[in-house]
């Protein structure tokens, strides 16, 4: 049995006071000075911790109350209330929403999975990957325990082609041709995102990171300085599409590189794996109308890893009619499994991918795995405010973080939402993310399950 | 016994916030304008205005109509010969729930647990804000037809349905308290649910946590749950019961163990469930015994046989093949099959599992209904629904989608003033005083307020019941079962014809 894989977590509080979602409103002028807020009625302590946060103006207590309401409602003069932070709200946009952006800072933060009381508080069913359940075992199916660790439940993939089968000699020696397979204990890769003060530091960060958690990590070529030498075995150069290239060492020191897909890509590949034949080549296509074609026709010929992106939001890339990564996904998985293909291919999927339950919902529709861009910078602080693409300073002043401050947060990051792939995992009673690929009929979709259930009881669906 | 007149008449006694600022939906300010002439004391029915001694105390406005009060005569803030009197929504509200339970309706909870009625004026007491499932459906009430008159009406229902010669256990209320263990949540809570349990003739569940003693003297009434970490069971708590549940999954956390932090392992924790003070305590995933539907027959039998009287309850979550459990138990033995889905749960659970895991309760209780009657087996078994059910609408519908009875959980805690803040499971937990086993915040609550406050909001919730029966022309609310054709979706044409429920 392979050696149990586990991340080293640590409490790593932020550098900044974080929104918070309300704030304490007191008026003060009347106050009695009893004190009964901050002895009695708070049991967190916030009132005795409480500071004010001078360089960015932030009270501490909007951030660390937790809304228990014990001061209001104790409070002899009734002269505390809480409101809705404008501010928090206006954080991120209509996906990367406030509470999936503070949720990521409280993972990058503890190495925690999120945890809470009294229920589920969210809509009923939403858009994109909200419209998804995933199933569960029970008494008729066999289950699983791998939470508490009584059973090794694996996140482990695999990168690259695999061969259909193997052949031995008489003596049982392998003669096959062996490809060359790159096994990540993850099904999360990095990526370094298009946004944000994306300083040498954050990129070392990052990639020492990856280097800890034996990942890998895409890097656009220019970003590839001499002080990423050491991280090299965990680096996959992005080659410009206008064909520069990179220097044969460093094609020699990588196990895998990334080519945008053009016309050029065949004569491409063909130079690199000159160099490097035992690279293993990612060859880069958005998600469109014509993807899924595309794929199917890429994996036929050859191609080893095809990754495909969709914009930040998960949408398909200049369609009309945008689709979701999750469908999109779904789509060329089923594809490849009709042609026969799907095993000839590894598909990584970017573009959207928010929190952990949308990396096994990728994978559920059939991506072998994820790649992670925004999170990253969310576990430094980032509140997406694009200040940066303006040209203002970062309020959180990213690019001038410590760097072994920053590898922790990420590796929290990833820790908690490796513990929340296994709770899926185990709850489904599968014993390695691998036979997670593709296993749609684990999935509970709300339309199919609107249709079967409450279409024969109400009628037709009005379309939206 | 007579099935349609409750056995005795439940008293309702109020029982006021325990805070010293309850909060409404409304905010009443007083400027200094006001004379204190008391009109506005004359005025209001609701008694949101008061004196102390000469002056006027801060308005009472948790109790207050708001603006739909303006077309009334005694509309304060127009009655208010000085102009003194402002009213405002309260922005506290702003603060508070989510959308599955708005701030409406844990306010409207609170009102009921206070008075045992609907609280007057515009508040939404019915749905949240979900924007599917129970908040997308609403009963037709046809103008036509004869009103059943409430007296004449129902509302029990019988658990045993297999005729295997074991006792008919019949409830008052077609709802009965879920499992909440000694350790999640406090004693007096534990015992306040237990005795409004009673008073009701319903039940309520110990949770896995063991059987405190104190709960002996309401056994009739004490469901013993029998779960993956077997803590705290023994021959003689089974024994006791008239019911057994096996709890195989929770819907907040399905496929997923139990876990008690360390913290909350206090030394009569501990004792209880027989472990060490302080050390986190783990309830698996599964039950190691049983991975087939044999293995689960051997379970049932194991508890028949230790207790020939009781009756034997299986507590399951909703995976895609959740009919197949259902009929499963049912072969198994089970006496009664309790859906719990996706969106419920009290204790601490992990927010993917709550979210992603299994499906809503909706979908999960036609599902299993169906699947039973096509079995041949429906009028055989119980089918008791849970996992997200708010309020007494939300019973009548689980009901109307194929239920027998739903089971309580999170609104029982509302009851005792919980505002689901969510930080059950951290350090001393609940600040106020329900999920915790701290001392100190233990005895925030009183059991006699905490058993008034229970039985007041299911004497409110049994009105709304009878209300609805009364308008569906329906005597019994056995008649409601599966009638569909008494729902819409407001998402739906609504246009199906529906066979005359048979």
């Amino acid at each position: 049995m392979p050696k149990k894989y586990t991340i080293k977590t640590k409490i790593t509080p932020p550098r900044f006071t974080p929104m918070g979602k309300s704030g304490i409103v007191d008026f003060s002028e009347d106050c009695a000075r009893c004190q009964t807020c901050a002895k009695d009625a708070c049991i967190f302590n916030v009132y005795t911790n409480r500071n004010f946060d001078s360089t960015q103006l932030a009270d501490s207590i909007d951030y660390l109350c937790k809304n228990c309401f014990r001061c209001v409602q104790s409070c002899k003069k009734g002269l505390i209330s809480k409101s809705i932070n404008p501010e928090y709200l206006r954080m991120g946009d209509h996906y990367w929403t406030p509470d999936i952006i503070s949720c990521n800072w409280y993972q990058s933060e503890t190495g925690k999975i999120p945890v809470s009381g009294a229920g589920y508080r969210g809509k009923f069913a939403g858009k994109g990957f909200d419209d998804m359940w995933t199933d569960m075992s029970e008494i008729v199916r066999p289950t699983r325990d791998g939470i508490h660790g009584r059973e090794y439940i694996s996140t482990t993939i695999d990168l690259g082609k695999k061969p259909p089968l193997l052949k031995f000699d008489e003596k049982g020696a392998l003669i096959s041709e062996t490809l060359p397979l790159i096994e990540i204990p993850l099904p999360m890769i990095f990526n370094v995102s298009p946004f944000g003060e994306v300083s040498e530091k954050v990129v070392i960060a990052m990639a020492k990171a990856a280097q800890v958690l034996t990942t890998l990590m895409f890097i656009p070529e220019e970003n590839l300085t001499p002080s990423l030498t050491p991280y090299l075995n965990c680096l996959v150069p992005q080659i410009a599409a206008k064909g520069e290239r990179l220097p044969g060492e460093i094609i020699k020191g990588c196990r895998m590189v990334e080519l945008l897909y053009t016309s050029e890509w065949e004569k491409t590949c063909l130079s690199i794996k000159e160099i490097n034949p035992q690279v293993l080549i990612s060859l880069k296509i958005p998600f469109n109308y014509h993807a899924t074609e595309l794929t199917a026709a890429l994996a036929l010929q050859g191609v080893e890893i095809i990754h495909l992106y969709a914009d930040l939001q998960g949408n398909s890339i200049d369609d009309a009619h945008p689709r979701f990564i999750k469908d999109l996904t779904r789509d060329i998985h089923l594809r490849l499994v009709d042609e026969s293909l799907r095993d000839k291919v590894t598909l990584l999927v970017s573009g959207g991918i928010a929190m952990a339950e949308h990396v096994a919902k990728a994978i559920i529709c059939g991506a072998d795995g994820v790649i992670l861009d925004l999170p990253l910078l969310i576990a430094l602080e980032c509140r997406l405010c694009k200040k940066c693409l303006r040209g203002l300073p970062c309020p959180v002043k990213i690019g001038n973080i410590n760097i072994g401050w920053a590898t922790q947060r990420i590796m929290n990051l990833m820790a908690a939402w490796r513990s929340q792939l296994l709770e899926v995992l185990g709850a489904m009673g599968l014993r390695e993310v691998r036979r997670l690929r593709g296993e749609m009929g684990r999935a509970m979709l709300f339309q199919d399950l609107e249709q079967e259930i409450f279409a024969p009881l109400f009628g037709q669906r009005i379309q939206e | 016994m007579d099935e349609r007149a409750l056995a005795q008449p439940i008293e309702t006694i109020p029982a006021p916030s325990r805070f010293r600022n309850p909060i409404g939906k409304y905010k009443i300010r007083r400027s200094p304008a006001c004379n204190g002439c008391g009109r506005c004391i004359e005025c209001c029915p609701s008694g949101v205005h008061q004196r102390i001694g000469k002056k006027l105390a801060r308005p009472q406005d948790y109790r207050c109509r708001g603006f739909a009060c303006k077309q009334n005569p005694f509309y304060c803030i127009d009655q208010c010969p000085r102009k003194a009197l402002k009213l405002a929504l309260n922005p506290l509200a702003e603060a508070m729930g989510d959308y599955r339970w708005t701030a409406d309706l844990i306010i409207s909870t609170w009102q009921q647990a206070e008075t045992g009625e609907l609280p007057a004026g515009d508040i939404e007491y019915e749905v949240g804000d979900a924007g599917g499932g129970f908040d997308q459906m609403r009963f037709i009430f046809h103008a036509a037809g004869a009103k059943i008159p409430p007296e004449k009406i129902s509302t029990s229902i019988e658990l045993n349905k297999r005729d295997d010669g074991r006792p008919s256990v019949r409830i008052e209320v077609p709802f009965y308290g879920g499992g909440m263990s000694f350790g999640s949540v406090s004693l007096p809570t534990i015992v306040a649910r237990a005795k409004a349990a009673k008073i009701w003739n319903t039940f309520t569940c110990t949770g896995e946590g063991g059987y405190p003693e104190v709960l002996v003297p309401y056994a009739d009434h004490v469901i013993t749950q029998v779960a993956t970490g077997l803590f705290g069971v023994r021959e003689h708590t089974i024994q006791r019961a008239k019911i057994v549940e096996f709890k195989y999954a929770q819907g907040a956390k399905p496929g997923l163990g139990g876990h008690l932090l360390g913290d909350k392992v206090t030394p009569a924790v501990a004792q209880m469930r027989e472990s060490i003070v302080g050390n986190a305590l783990f309830s698996p995933f599964p039950f190691h015994s049983v991975y087939s539907v044999e293995d689960h027959k051997k379970h049932v039998d194991w508890i028949k046989h230790i207790n020939p009287r009781a009756l034997v309850s299986v507590k399951v979550s909703t995976p895609t093949d959740v009919d197949m459990v259902a009929v499963g138990s049912y072969y198994a033995g089970a006496h009664i099959i309790h859906l719990d889905g996706s969106y419920g749960g009290t204790g601490a659970a992990p927010d993917i599992a709550k979210k992603n895991i299994a499906m809503p309760i909706e979908y999960a209780i036609p599902k299993v209904h169906k699947f039973l009657i096509n079995e041949g087996i429906r009028d055989n078994i119980t089918l008791i629904a849970s996992g997200g059910i708010r309020t007494a609408y939300d019973i009548a519908k689980a009901i109307a989608l194929g239920a027998d009875g739903a089971v309580t959980g999170t609104a029982e805690l509302v009851a005792l003033e919980c505002l689901r803040c969510g930080n059950c499971e951290s350090g001393r937990g609940c600040a106020r005083g329900i999920a915790t086993t701290d001392m100190k915040l233990s005895n925030l609550i009183e059991v006699e307020w905490g058993t008034q406050r229970i039985v007041n909001l299911f004497t409110s919730w049994r009105t709304q019941l009878v209300e609805i029966l009364s308008r569906l022309g329906m005597r019994s609310i056995k008649e409601l079962v599966g009638r569909t054709d008494c729902l819409k979706h407001l998402d739906y044409t609504n246009d199906v014809v529906m066979k005359a429920a048979l």
